[in-house]
């Protein structure tokens, strides 16, 4: 069993979000996230899925995907190179001056040029936008649970795209 | 430019243009208007059902029949839901077919109106494509985009649900040629590579086997099959959905497989050396236990669907294309081969197991009916409902070439089989149609009568009566201690109802009731003669008799239940 990823073209259309969701919950593939938006083209959306399955089973759910009328393209985005982050916003509560200023601290550690920042503070609470890995964010919940009693996270999914290719740079 | 015209008119010039000739229908509140357009139109034949899931099944029977894609038109709401088990029934046997649903007007959707549900959402998992048309101007575009899904590639039904309002709104009156969809590529080719490997495979197998599905008969593929096997001296197993496309009667056929497979075909499987399947899912039916399926031998497997291949056997060579087309390359590299030792081989596990048929009984012997219809309709199509009789007749009729058995076999649908062969009949009236079915399966829609009857349509109902579900019956002979758990259709005083003859009475036709195994072949020849309308027979038969050999749920096949 490994974390894949897998992008989808589909119809951008009533319902297409529902029959593609619908495959995994009926066929008891294992969804990890799955994000969707309208590319340059209207009437043309983009899915970012990650999935954790078996080798056969991950070419089945590409096969399944593949024979749907509305999935225009599938990418198997496993074996190439690409770009992809994930926003998610953490709320940290409770906090006294040491910790808020902790919380300063570890977003200052985790950012690379601008992506993780503490967006607003109260009187007794911080809240972190961070757009990272996936990976990178585990990390930093992970830290994050380990510091403060009382945190609140809202993770958004992975979005990714297949890196521009050697030949165009 | 041309006039603009109603949704309503351009739904009635669709389907002449597609050249449907019937509609399987049932009228409601959200159709109204369609059906009265219908009522002016002129060389459609509307076929009115007694319940939505029959119509469907009639679809399917009338489908299989002609091999057009069948339409069925119902209201929203419960006319819709009642379609949905029929519809899964069509979608895991491949079955061409367009639904159209009515649906409340758009401005209600989403309101919980008056019947109004989600159909397209309740079927997505089990149509090939399912959209509500939202816009009068796409109404011509989704049904000729229906109709090219339904038929090409792996054919399965299509639902399309059109709100009220939209039959009722002028709009472009143009019907489409052709739409270009740019999600649906129905695989066309055949990779000559693969096809050349799995050639090879063949040839150098000393213990070769053909293993055939439904996939060949949709492909219309069954003389390059046989082209293909005779040259090769290759011995060919069916599945259920199979069944028919290799000439029973002939030298190479070994016989049905699975889990209630002939014991040769079964030992085939397992011994084999190089499996050659060809336009099957292996479905767990055919299957058994999958670590224990075809243990020695390398398998190619050749499907137009590529989901299908790798899903549940592990393949060695596979090959997405089309029955025919691979086929016919196949037939076409294909020089003489001795299998002879092989053959023999085969030829001796049919004799040691042959199909067992129970011998110097006073009652009347299931089998022996099969048998006896088989050889009294040799041209009639052969229609089954689902339980023992439908495995009886798999292992016993014997079918020749232009006769369709039709069965269900992928949902395994009770109550499919009286509709199903009205549909037949009505898409193939020259034909007359023999249902075998049981007393369980028979009242799940037996309401259709009024149809057969009003029709007059040629189909001789054998309902094979032990006074109970005896599939699941056999099951609890065999694997629960004989505790017949609500399998007893009788009532508490004993007594069988429905009396089928006073029943078929009220609808005016022929009945009569066999209970002595003497006069089965008359009963049937009687029936055979001047076939005006719907004729039944009531076989009486032991609920003791069981379905051999048979192969428990989960376990190898080569673990037989022989006797």
């Amino acid at each position: 069993m490994k974390n894949r990823w897998i992008a989808l073209y589909v119809e951008n259309q009533v319902g297409v979000l529902a029959k593609v969701s619908g495959l995994f919950s009926a066929k008891s593939y294992n969804l990890q996230t799955l994000t969707v938006g309208t590319t340059e083209r209207e009437d043309v959306s983009r899915m970012t899925i990650s999935v954790m399955a078996d080798d056969v089973t991950f070419e089945q759910i590409k096969k399944q995907l593949n024979a749907m009328v509305e999935v225009i393209k599938v990418i198997d985005l496993t074996t190439i190179p690409i770009h992809m982050k994930e926003l998610f916003y953490a709320k940290v509560y409770d906090l006294n001056e040491a910790g808020k200023t902790e919380v300063f601290q570890i977003a200052q550690v985790f950012d690379q040029g601008g992506n993780v920042t503490v967006a607003d503070v109260g009187p007794d609470s911080a809240l972190l936008q961070c757009m990272l890995t996936e990976r990178r964010n585990n990390e930093l919940i992970t830290l994050l649970k380990s510091r403060f009693k009382k945190i609140q996270v809202v993770r958004g999914g992975a979005v990714a795209i297949e890196s521009i290719s050697t030949s165009c740079r | 430019m041309a006039l603009d015209i109603t949704g309503r008119k351009l739904f009635v010039k669709a389907l002449k243009e597609e050249g449907v000739d019937t509609i399987f229908l049932y009228p409601g509140g959200m159709i109204t208007d369609i059906t009265d357009e219908l009522y002016k139109a002129e060389g459609i034949n509307l076929v009115l059902g007694r319940h939505e899931q029959a119509l469907v099944h009639e679809a399917e029977g009338y489908a299989r029949a002609t091999g057009k894609t069948a339409v069925v038109l119902v209201t929203s709401g419960p006319g819709a839901t009642n379609t949905i088990t029929g519809i899964a029934d069509a979608y895991y046997d491949s079955i061409p077919m367009i639904i159209f649903t009515g649906q409340v007007p758009l401005h209600l959707i989403g309101n919980d109106a008056f019947q109004e549900v989600d159909i397209v959402g309740m079927t997505r998992s089990i149509t090939k494509y399912g959209v509500t048309v939202r816009d009068r101007k796409d109404l011509g575009k989704i049904i000729k985009m229906g109709f090219q899904i339904a038929g090409s590639g792996k054919p399965g039904p299509v639902l399309i649900d059109i709100p009220k309002d939209i039959q009722t709104i002028a709009g472009d009156p143009e019907y489409p040629t052709h739409v270009d969809i740019r999600g649906y590529h129905p695989n066309e080719t055949v990779h000559i590579g693969q096809l050349k490997k799995a050639y090879k495979l063949i040839k150098n197998a000393k213990k070769p086997l053909v293993l055939a599905g439904g996939g060949v008969r949709i492909a219309k593929a069954e003389d390059k099959l046989l082209e293909f096997a005779e040259k090769m001296q290759l011995p060919v197993t069916t599945t259920l959905m199979g069944k028919g496309v290799m000439p029973e009667d002939h030298p190479l056929f070994v016989g049905n497989c699975g889990m209630h497979g002939r014991f040769a075909s079964n030992k085939a499987l397992t011994e084999c050396d190089v499996l050659f399947s060809v336009g099957t899912r292996f479905n767990d039916r055919i299957t058994g236990d999958l670590e224990k399926f075809a243990p020695n031998a390398q398998i190619i497997h050749v499907d137009i669907a590529s989901a299908s291949i790798s899903r549940n056997v592990a393949v060695d060579v596979p090959i997405t294309a089309d029955a025919y087309s691979a086929l016919e390359r196949l037939a076409e590299y294909a020089e003489g081969k001795d299998n002879g030792v092989w053959l023999d081989r085969i030829k001796g596990w049919e004799k040691e197991h042959p199909l067992a048929m129970p011998k110097n009984k006073m009652e009347i012997c299931p089998q022996e009916v099969c048998q006896a219809i088989s050889k009294i309709f040799p041209e009639a199509n052969i229609v089954t409902d689902v339980g023992q009789h439908q495995m009886w007749a798999s292992q016993f009729i014997k079918l020749n070439k232009g006769q369709e058995f039709i069965t269900s076999g992928g949902l395994g649908t009770m109550g499919f089989g009286f509709p199903a062969a009205i549909g037949a009949a009505i898409g193939n009236p020259k034909k007359p149609v023999v249902l075998i079915t049981g007393d369980g399966g028979f009242q799940m829609n037996m309401q259709e009568m009024a149809i057969a009857a009003g029709m007059g349509l040629p189909i001789i109902i054998c309902i094979f009566n032990n006074t109970n579900l005896g599939m699941v019956r056999q099951m609890q002979t065999l694997f629960y201690g004989k505790r017949y758990s609500v399998t007893d259709l009788k009532a508490s005083d004993g007594k069988f109802y429905p009396d089928f003859i006073r029943w078929a009475q009220a609808y005016d036709i022929q009945a009569r009731r066999i209970d002595n195994p003497d006069m089965v072949e008359e009963a049937l020849m009687d029936a055979k003669k001047d076939l005006k309308g719907p004729v039944l027979l009531e076989f009486l038969i032991s609920p003791d008799d069981l379905v051999l050999p048979m192969v428990k749920g989960g376990t190898a096949l080569s673990d037989m239940i022989i006797k």
